[in-house]
């Protein structure tokens, strides 16, 4: 539980930690809330030389409406994304899911940046921003570009981003006609065991959480009800393509039963409005 | 300087007191090990075997010793010359027990995963985790007895060179005809087996010990979070061959134990031994991966338990055959653990005829020891499981099934089949509160209801009654059961010159609130407020004799030596008194501080004003010795026996598998109780640990013998949010043995929670053909169940309706 020692930096701007991160960009990393870095650490599954900690660089904690998305600053925390009213009225899904990781501690410390960035298949958030469609905002040293959601996650804790980029903003669709979410875990404060985040409408979309080793979309889900089907019929087709992990919560055959229970259960929930 | 005694005339035992303890526990004040500043303290990290089991064939320290802040690190071999003995076991429950030597550091052979083989000391805790992690040793890998079946039948040998895993094989038959013929006559007959899943004790502080020489005054103190002080002593003299009155032990604030910090640990004997060798401080703070590996866990059974009945249900023998997990070593009582259930497979029933037997198996995985309630929760989760068992062969009711087999109200003291005298009881009157306050009848209609509709919730309602044994006593008693300890509590009462009260206990609380419980009885006593009273205790300098605390002891034994000694003071100043104002001591009334001459009630003397007359000692009675103190050993007649009846009320999502634990009612009798507030804090904790055994821990191996459960996001504690507030009753029954009636709390909760939850869960998917259900209940199990199930559920449905059936195979 003592992590391999490391240098700390903190970085007072986002040009500033893009520069600390050039350095040595594969040695190095960012720290934002901790709460995933700092537990490998921990356990010295990671470790990095050098911390650059931007958890204090201003005005990356914001959400706000930009018309036809909701742009999200990647320091914002969790439980500032939970409460806020920008989130709570336009993207409803984003902020109930925010209210539902882990503990109050976790809510506190945890940004939706370093959850994104982090890409655990097993966390909440990067499937509520999957359903949702959108677009993530990443400065390195050759400038900005824009990654969409769908191409974000590339493999277990692997996304997009390379080693000297950072994220700094994350941006997610207005105006779905309804959602759900389901959390399935066997105690309030852990992870899910399998997850469901589902936008209804004209194009619906569900991504699911502890699938496989990346979080995924349920395309089998999509098409059929694309093509009208009812939530139980779509959701028989949930667990369609995916190999997802077998754990001592869970077996691979639990998983895949869990996953059509859970997606009827947010589907259901999403046309009846009621979440 | 005279003290006002009768103020305190108002009793406040049996008053709900707020804890004395607790506000500095919850500001942060509370010191414990870890917190206490030493100068010059270097830090101790112990690397661990990651194999369950291998030769050692060389450890490399070289790259250890080279790096920056380390002082010294030896191998298992280098410290083999600092041990008097091999770690201590006090209970050989056999005189043919086979025990492996067990030494602080493996030498030749690691035989767990964590078994420590060499350690490191350094000036912090991070120079000493980073040099440990380039310690080179060398292991060649042997094949593990990891499977407790196959460990039992020697498919791998645990030990090397050792004959048989088997360390032990205790039986408990008094008479097998009796048996024989029951089950040979019986109409009705219940098998089943279960498995005691193996649980992390998980403390809310780790262990920790800090030992640190002395220039003058002894030669060490160990400071150490441990349950027991007093053992501590005698053993690290004994192991480390340090004489013991060169040795003071101090526990300080200790945030927990449950069983786990009863023991006598490598860590706490390697500090000893490197301090004493490198004439410096010495320190080490488990983390959580250690608490997992390297700290005692608890259970760890397969237990077989057969029943033999008359057709209406009434149970005429039990036989129970266990299979009990040492683990790699035997730690200070993991043999016994099995044997303080060994009387209990017969549960709160009158039941004439009773086999137990019991086989101690070595694996290769970490010792197991006791764990709060230490054999009798796996005994009365084995009785209760059967008892619902037996209910759903018969189709009866569960609550009507147990009060046709209770022992009755009126055969107290009662001369068990097994053995014992259970002191007092009244198990159906606790039955009868339950379920009232849990509407028993509403909840059964509330059943049929969901199970008529198919909803997907179905309800399940569990009942668990239990009577259990605490207060390890008396002595001899222990001694024909083979412990090599005593079950007696000191104490001491002294009056200080201004009145105020001092309390000596050898009981150790790490948790249970002894400083209020035990201020609370000497201020009714000396008639002075609580406030007034201070508890002293676990230091070996201050309170030189005690047993400590585990086993639900400490009130009923220690407190009762604490009203011994207070009585002593009461007798001396009752002399006093006399001498004062002139009277035969006879004709003194004493109450609530106070000395009055029998009929002349002004004529008084207080309490406090003989302390300190008895201090300056200028007029005492002929012989009398100054001050006022008194000291009491007190060796109980035998153990108490609480009892209960807990109802637990779950919501099973049939097609998730999803436990939701929606009530849960606990009705207990611990006797007369001295703070009805404490006994509630005891139920709640118990009822949380005996729940998370039926539904989320699990220490899990692999086939290789690797804990797969060494981080609390595994393993999982439950929290507050996943239990109901708990409705508490309780009915008074006071235990004859002890003179405050008193019987123990501790562990109650842990006991009685672990079956009725089970049963629960089995009761709400008995209509669906669910007959036995493995602990953990994880969505997964019930789910697989209830899948399982499908489809045969309306021929057993028929079965069961028959009721001529004997069952047999249930958990699997
Ligand atoms: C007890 C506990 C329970 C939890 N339960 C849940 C749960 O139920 N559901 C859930 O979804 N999560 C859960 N989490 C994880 C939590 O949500 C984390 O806060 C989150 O996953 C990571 O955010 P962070 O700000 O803490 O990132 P950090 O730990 O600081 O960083 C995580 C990774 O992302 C990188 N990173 C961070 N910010 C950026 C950025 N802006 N650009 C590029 N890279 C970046 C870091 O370098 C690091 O590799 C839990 C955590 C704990 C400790």
């Amino acid at each position: 539980m003592i992590p391999a020692s490391f240098e700390y930096r903190r970085a007072g701007s986002v040009d500033e930690a893009l520069a600390l991160l050039r350095q040595d960009p594969d040695g190095t990393k960012l720290l934002a809330g901790g709460h995933s870095l700092l537990p490998l650490m921990k356990l010295r599954l990671a470790t990095p030389g050098v911390l650059v900690d931007v958890g204090r660089i201003g005005g990356l904690s914001y959400v706000r409406d930009a018309g036809d998305h909701v742009a999200i600053g990647a320091l914002t925390r969790h439980r500032d994304l939970e409460t806020s009213d920008v989130a709570r009225s336009e993207v409803p899904l984003l902020a109930h899911v925010a209210g539902q990781v882990g503990d109050p501690q976790v809510r506190h410390r945890g940004t939706i940046g370093g959850s994104l960035a982090h890409g655990d298949p097993a966390s909440d958030l990067p499937a509520a921003v999957l359903a949702l469609g959108g677009t993530l905002v990443v400065q390195g040293p050759g400038g900005t570009r824009e990654v969409p959601v769908d191409g974000f996650f590339l493999g277990f804790l692997e996304t997009a981003l390379g080693p000297d980029e950072m994220l700094t903003e994350i941006r997610v669709r207005k105006g779905a006609a309804g959602w759900g979410f389901q959390k399935f875990n066997r105690r309030a404060q852990d992870w899910a065991i399998v997850g469901v985040a589902a936008v209804v409408g004209s194009d619906p979309r569900v991504a699911l959480v502890n699938m496989g080793s990346t979080t995924v979309r349920a395309r089998g889900v999509e098409e059929a009800l694309a093509a009208g089907a009812s939530p139980a019929d779509a959701a028989a087709r949930a667990a369609e393509g995916l190999d997802p992990p077998s754990d001592l919560n869970a077996s691979t055959e639990y998983r895949q039963h869990l996953v059509t229970v859970l997606v009827r259960r947010a589907l259901e929930g999403a046309t009846t409005g009621r979440g | 300087m005279s003290a006002t005694a009768t103020e305190g005339a108002t009793r406040v035992v049996g008053t709900r007191m707020l804890r004395r303890e607790d506000p500095a526990l919850l500001s942060g004040e509370a010191r414990f090990v870890h917190d206490l500043v030493v100068p010059g303290a270097l830090h101790m990290a112990v690397v661990r075997s990651p194999f369950a089991h291998a030769r050692v064939t060389g450890v490399d320290l070289g790259a250890a010793r080279a790096m920056p802040g380390v002082v010294a690190a030896f191998s298992g071999a280098d410290l083999a010359g600092e041990w008097a003995a091999p770690m201590p076991c006090a209970w050989p429950v056999t005189a043919d027990m086979q025990s492996p030597a067990h030494y602080p550091l493996a030498v030749d052979e690691a035989c767990y995963v964590g078994d420590g083989v060499a350690v490191v000391v350094a000036t912090s805790p991070a120079a000493a985790a980073d040099a440990a992690a380039v310690v080179d040793v060398a292991y060649e890998e042997l094949p593990a007895a990891v499977d407790l079946e196959a460990a039992a039948s020697d498919a791998a040998a645990a030990h090397l060179g050792a004959p048989t895993n088997r360390a032990y094989t205790w039986e408990l038959d008094p008479d097998p005809s009796a048996v024989a013929a029951a089950f040979a006559g019986a109409a009705v007959t219940v098998s089943e087996r279960y498995v005691q899943q193996r649980l992390v004790p998980a403390a809310m502080e780790p262990r920790g010990v800090c030992v640190v020489p002395q220039p003058f005054g002894g030669e060490v103190t160990v400071y150490s979070a441990t349950q027991i002080p007093h053992i501590l002593r005698t053993m690290l003299g004994m192991t480390a061959g340090v004489p013991e009155e060169r040795i003071r032990v101090v526990a300080p604030s200790v945030g927990g134990g449950f069983g786990s910090k009863l023991d006598v640990y490598a860590e706490e004997l390697l500090c000893l031994a490197l301090a004493r060798r490198l004439r410096r401080p010495v320190r080490w703070t488990e983390e959580r991966t250690e608490a997992a590996q390297a700290t005692i866990q608890g259970r760890g059974q397969i237990q077989e338990i057969e029943l033999a009945a008359t057709a209406d249900g009434r149970i005429q023998a039990v036989r129970a055959r266990i299979v009990a997990d040492m683990g790699a070593y035997l730690q200070l009582v993991t043999p016994g653990v099995p044997l303080l259930g060994a009387f209990l497979y017969h549960g709160v029933y009158d039941v004439p005829a009773y086999s137990f037997s019991c086989v101690g198996v070595f694996t290769n995985k970490t010792p197991t020891d006791a764990y709060r309630g230490a054999g009798r929760p796996e005994a009365t989760y084995a009785i209760e499981r059967a008892v619902d068992t037996l209910a759903r062969t018969l189709g009866q009711d569960p609550a009507e099934i147990r009060r046709r087999n209770f022992i009755g109200a009126d055969q107290f003291p009662y001369a068990s089949v097994a053995g014992l005298t259970f002191d007092s009881g009244n198990y159906e009157g606790a039955l009868d509160v339950a379920l009232g306050l849990a509407d028993y009848s509403g909840l059964r209609e509330e059943q049929g209801r969901r199970r008529r509709t198919g909803t997907r919730m179905q309800l399940g309602v569990g009942l668990s009654c239990y009577v259990e044994m605490c207060g390890l006593a008396p002595s001899r008693v222990l001694a024909s059961l083979n412990y090599v300890a005593g079950g007696w509590e000191a104490a001491t009462v002294r009056m200080l010159p201004t009145g105020k009260v001092q309390v000596v206990t050898g009981s150790s609380p790490h948790g249970q609130g002894h400083e209020t419980s035990w201020s609370m009885l000497v201020a009714d006593k000396l008639g002075v407020a609580p406030d007034d009273v201070d508890v002293l205790h676990s230091d070996t300098a201050i309170s030189p004799f005690g047993l400590d605390t585990y086993g639900s002891r400490s009130l009923s034994v220690g407190g009762t030596a604490i009203v011994m000694a207070a009585d002593r003071v009461i007798e001396k100043a009752r002399l006093l008194a006399a001498h004062q104002l002139e009277v035969a001591p006879e004709d003194l009334e004493y109450e609530g501080g106070r000395f009055s001459v029998r009929g002349s009630a002004s004529r008084a003397a207080e309490l406090g004003a003989l302390a300190f007359a008895a201090f300056v000692a200028h007029d005492l009675p002929e012989g009398m010795e100054p001050n006022l103190e008194g000291s009491a050993t007190y060796d109980p007649v035998n153990f108490t026996f609480p009892f209960g009846t807990h109802v637990a009320v779950v919501e099973v999502d049939t097609e998730t598998g999803r436990v939701e634990l929606s009530r849960y009612v606990a009705v207990d009798d611990c006797g007369n109780q001295v703070n009805p507030l404490i006994v509630d804090g005891q139920v709640h904790g118990g009822i949380a640990q005996g729940v998370a055994q039926a539904l989320w821990e699990e220490a899990a191996y692999d086939e290789a013998g690797n804990l797969l459960t060494t981080s609390l996001a595994d393993y999982l504690v439950p929290a507050a949010s996943e239990l109901p507030s708990f409705t508490l009753g309780r009915t008074v029954t006071p235990s004859p043995s002890n003179p405050l009636g008193a019987k123990g709390i501790g562990e109650a909760g842990t006991i009685a929670s672990t079956p009725a939850v089970v049963n629960a869960v089995v009761d709400a998917l008995a209509h669906l053909g669910v007959t036995s259900m493995e602990m953990p209940v994880t969505p997964e199990r019930v789910w697989r169940a209830v899948r399982g199930a499908a489809g045969q559920s309306q021929v057993e449905q028929s079965q069961i309706e028959q009721s001529q059936i004997s069952t047999t195979g249930g958990g699997a």
